[in-house]
């Protein structure tokens, strides 16, 4: 059914409407990346073999939807009861039976399923309630959850598409382009530039055509927040992006995906053909005279393509390096016309916007960072999964209050964000109201909004040497400070890892990653060097203790580490035994083992097996 | 035009001119080893980085490779501050770890005063620097042969799958350019080779010199336009036989004149 004026939508939606309504109960299953991984799939299966069986009255099939990512991954799988919000946790295929006999057929819950409070042990039956979900203000991430990932006609429900039908006919693009700017709206891809300065400037730019393009090639390890949206809410994503291309004068548009994400691919393309066959996409959108065609385009996974100019390299086909941007990619971009380049996050944010107005949105966050940004919160917290807070929120509300503090009670140590070229930064910085400048002010970056926690057990000179290694790895090797100059970098670090540093190399390497900074052609060489500045910033004394004293006092590196049995302990079961794969443990059973340091590997094998506490790392 | 100051002398530009074009022009010596007048400029080597600010910049200083940066009115630009000397020495030093059997990567540092890198050095490290000129060089040319390969530290300049390359016509554009002599080709009576890859040159038919490959001649003439036969005869032959055409039309009008 193609839509060809605004109540034509009015009235889908009125029907639609009714339709949903007419579902007393609905079982939403999470089918983000994280509850997939965890069997979320069988999960839907068993679901729908054990309704077909039992057939429940007053129950039809459609109201059983998978979902987009829900946030809370580290209880997943997922399972909400709407419209209770009664929220299943863990749930396994042979719970599914139970559930739908408690909470399908009658109002009870199935309790063992319930998430329980750590700090006090008392179950939570609906999820509001929980104080992951009840700290946290919802925009971009907003239907995740609660939508059908892949029905159009449930992002309708969800007002989907009201936003462009009132852009298109209520709106001239200059009114939109205004309203975007009053909202204070910034890229949540991680620079932070004005979204509506940058669409003014394109909508200006007197050489045609016009390009819109969205970037969803999220590389950041231990980030998934881009990935969740273009999965769980395609729509939102493509009216946002048609939103803007109405708004610049762009008739043609690309989203580009990196090929790791093949779902999220195969739902963008999905949600593409939904939105053409309605009249969203395509020729005269809703009878207005505009006209989009969207593309997805599929990316190989090179970290460097999330950089503006090598991403647009890349759509057209070329090799993915990074060009000079002393003339901006929103006056010469895509084919070197003007483009507007928006992450995911930032597009999702656009049809909210609209509807509600720009005052609104720029009424929560920060003054200087305005609505709310999306995070997933990973490492060693206890409530790992994807967040969404208003801007100005502090460190220690998202680790303690939604992350719920860290895995077995252990000292926080250290937070990463940003990315690989963000910062990390220590105990004394976690009641830094989180926005993009006070991040920068305090030497880290907003960055795409990756969130990795850490505890005691955590070594930043390792952590330096991982992220850099990551980043020779990924650098694109086409300018020299960062192709050589982060090399020697990481091979500095490294060495310091293994106690063969000394104190001028800190010296050194400040002064190399000055030169690496200031001259890198583009955004990766130029923050590359932040793992090891950052960390030395605020973790100097542990850099010193690996050079002075080498010893790494988090007992990670392996160079400057051994272990060892400790006789009392040790009542010879054998388990470390059979765990170390490099025969460096000997003993008989019963009897008290002992390592053979020029064998072990250090790799902690035994330290994990051992039921007794028996290893010693020292 | 416009006008801008490069260290403390006021000077003119054409409009979408790039600084270093300007800076050149002044006899000023700075280096830029990726920089070739046939190629776009690419900005690999950093090496052409200069301090640059405005009076109404609060002081605020950028670092850009001239190479890349269109001159600008009132542009203030120092090609040899102290950090720009600072950002060049280490550049400098770092390619000598990664090339230290380079002649040209070490007497190009030596210039600048390095002559020992300060970095771990990677003893077998070859000679090419990675500036591109090559690959640019034969894109430009119209047969994009050879192209780098992978990413980061690894990266490399190859042939598609390392074999011989089908689209090179051995024209030899990027072993001309290689400002450190890396690509190396050979050349034996008729033959070459290059990239593993064999070629026969085209003997001249009126004096037999050997000109250019078959491949290469096969290629101009189908590209260009050109007849395939114009490349029969080698350039000097042509020139005499115009030479020859020519005087004998001289003769001939001033036979008519005296008629």
């Amino acid at each position: 059914m193609r839509i060809d004026k605004p109540a034509q939508l009015t009235k889908l939606r009125k029907e639609l409407v009714a339709v949903e309504k007419k579902h007393t109960k609905k079982i939403m299953i999470c089918c983000g990346p994280g509850c997939l991984a965890n069997g979320a799939a069988k999960i839907v299966e068993e679901f729908r073999k054990v309704l077909k069986k039992k057939h429940i009255r007053g129950f039809k099939i459609e109201a059983l939807k998978e979902t987009g990512c829900h946030g809370f991954c580290e209880r997943g799988p997922l399972v909400i009861i709407e419209p209770r919000g009664t929220f299943y946790t863990k749930v396994k295929p042979k719970d599914v039976e139970e559930i739908i006999n408690e909470s399908i057929r009658k109002d009870e819950t199935v309790e063992r399923l319930l998430y329980d409070d750590p700090s006090n042990g008392h179950k939570i039956e609906r999820y509001n309630d929980i104080p992951f979900y009840s700290h946290q203000q919802r925009i971009a991430l907003r239907n995740l959850g609660h939508i059908d990932q892949y029905k159009i006609e449930d992002y309708i429900v969800a007002d989907g598409y009201n936003a462009l039908v009132k852009a298109l006919t209520k709106m001239k693009p200059d009114e939109i382009i205004a309203e975007v700017t009053t909202s204070g709206l910034r890229g949540r891809g991680g620079a932070g530039f004005s979204t509506g300065r940058k669409w003014a400037t394109c909508a200006k730019a007197e050489d045609t055509p016009h390009y819109v393009i969205c970037n969803g090639d999220e590389g950041d390890p231990g980030a998934f927040m881009d990935r969740s949206i273009m999965e769980g809410d395609p729509h939102s994503v493509l009216e946002g992006m048609i939103i803007a291309a109405y708004a610049v004068g762009a008739h043609e548009g690309y989203i580009y995906v990196r090929e790791e994400y093949p779902l999220a691919i195969e739902n963008l393309k999905l949600a593409i053909h939904q939105a053409t066959e309605y009249g969203f996409l395509g020729e005269n959108i809703l009878g207005s005279g505009f006209s989009l065609t969207l593309n997805v385009s599929r990316g190989g996974g090179a970290f460097v393509c999330g950089e503006s100019s090598a991403l647009m390299k890349s759509v057209a086909g070329e090799v993915g390096e990074p060009r000079a941007k002393y003339v901006r990619s929103v006056l010469k971009g895509f084919h070197d016309k003007p483009t507007v380049l928006n992450n995911v996050e930032t597009y999702a944010n656009i049809p909210v916007i609209i509807d509600k107005g720009g005052e609104w949105f720029a009424g929560i966050g920060t003054p200087g960072s305005s609505g709310t940004k999306a995070f997933s919160l990973v490492g060693k917290v206890r409530n790992t999964g994807l967040i969404e807070v208003p801007m100005g929120t502090k460190l220690r509300e998202i680790i303690y209050d939604i992350g719920g503090g860290i895995l077995d009670n252990r000292p926080f140590k250290a937070v990463q964000t940003g990315g690989p070229s963000g910062g990390c930064l220590p105990e004394e910085k976690l009641d830094l109201p989180v926005d993009f400048d006070t991040l920068t002010e305090a030497y880290s970056m907003m960055g795409s909004g990756g969130m990795i926690v850490m505890d005691d057990h955590t070594c930043v000179v390792d952590l330096a040497k991982y992220f850099l290694a990551f980043l020779v790895e990924e650098s694109c090797g086409k300018c020299v400070p960062c192709r050589e100059g982060l090399f020697q970098l990481h091979a500095m670090v490294k060495k310091i890892s293994e106690g063969q540093g000394i104190e001028e190399d800190i010296e050194k390497m400040e002064k190399l990653s000055d030169v690496i900074i200031k001259s890198s052609l583009c955004g990766l060489g130029k923050s590359g060097p932040n793992p090891f500045l950052s960390t030395v910033r605020y973790f100097r004394d542990e850099y010193l203790a690996h050079i002075r004293d080498k010893k790494c006092p988090a007992k990670v590196c392996r160079e400057l580490i051994r272990f060892d049995i400790i006789a009392d302990k040790c009542d010879g079961c054998t388990a470390c035994l059979s765990a170390c794969a490099f025969d460096a443990i000997t003993g008989k059973k019963n009897e008290v083992h002992v390592i053979d340091q020029d064998k072990c590997t250090k790799c902690g094998a035994c330290e994990a097996v051992c039921t007794r506490n028996a290893i010693e790392v020292s | 035009m416009v006008h801008l100051t490069i260290n403390g002398q006021v000077v003119q530009a054409n409009d979408g001119e790039m600084l270093l074009d300007v800076i050149k022009r002044m006899g000023i010596d700075i280096p830029a080893i990726c920089q070739h007048d046939a190629v776009e400029p690419f900005g690999s080597c950093r090496l052409c980085t200069v301090e640059i600010t405005k009076a109404d910049w609060d002081g605020w200083k950028n670092y850009v490779t001239s190479c890349l940066y269109p001159v600008a009115d009132g542009l203030i630009v120092n090609t040899h501050s102290e950090t720009v000397n600072e950002i060049r020495k280490t550049l400098l030093d770092l390619y000598l770890a990664r090339h230290p059997n380079s002649l040209f990567v070490r007497k190009l540092a030596a210039e600048h005063g390095v002559t020992k890198t300060s970095y771990e050095e990677i003893p077998d490290g070859d000679d090419c620097i990675l500036c591109g000129l090559c690959t640019r060089i034969c894109e430009r040319m119209g047969f994009s042969a050879i192209s780098t390969v992978g990413r980061g530290h690894s990266k490399e300049v190859a042939p598609p799958l390392k074999e011989a390359p089908p689209d090179c016509v051995g024209c030899l554009a990027c072993a001309q350019c290689c400002p450190t002599g890396h690509i190396k080709f050979s050349e034996e009576g008729a033959s070459r080779s290059i990239w593993g890859k064999q070629f026969e040159k085209i003997a001249c038919s009126k004096c037999g010199k050997l000109t250019i490959t078959k491949e290469f001649a096969d290629s101009l003439s189908e590209t260009r336009n050109i007849p395939r036969e114009y490349f029969d005869v080698c350039d000097d032959c042509r020139r005499k036989e115009i030479a020859l055409t020519m005087g004998r039309l001289a003769q001939w009008s001033r036979e008519e004149e005296t008629v």
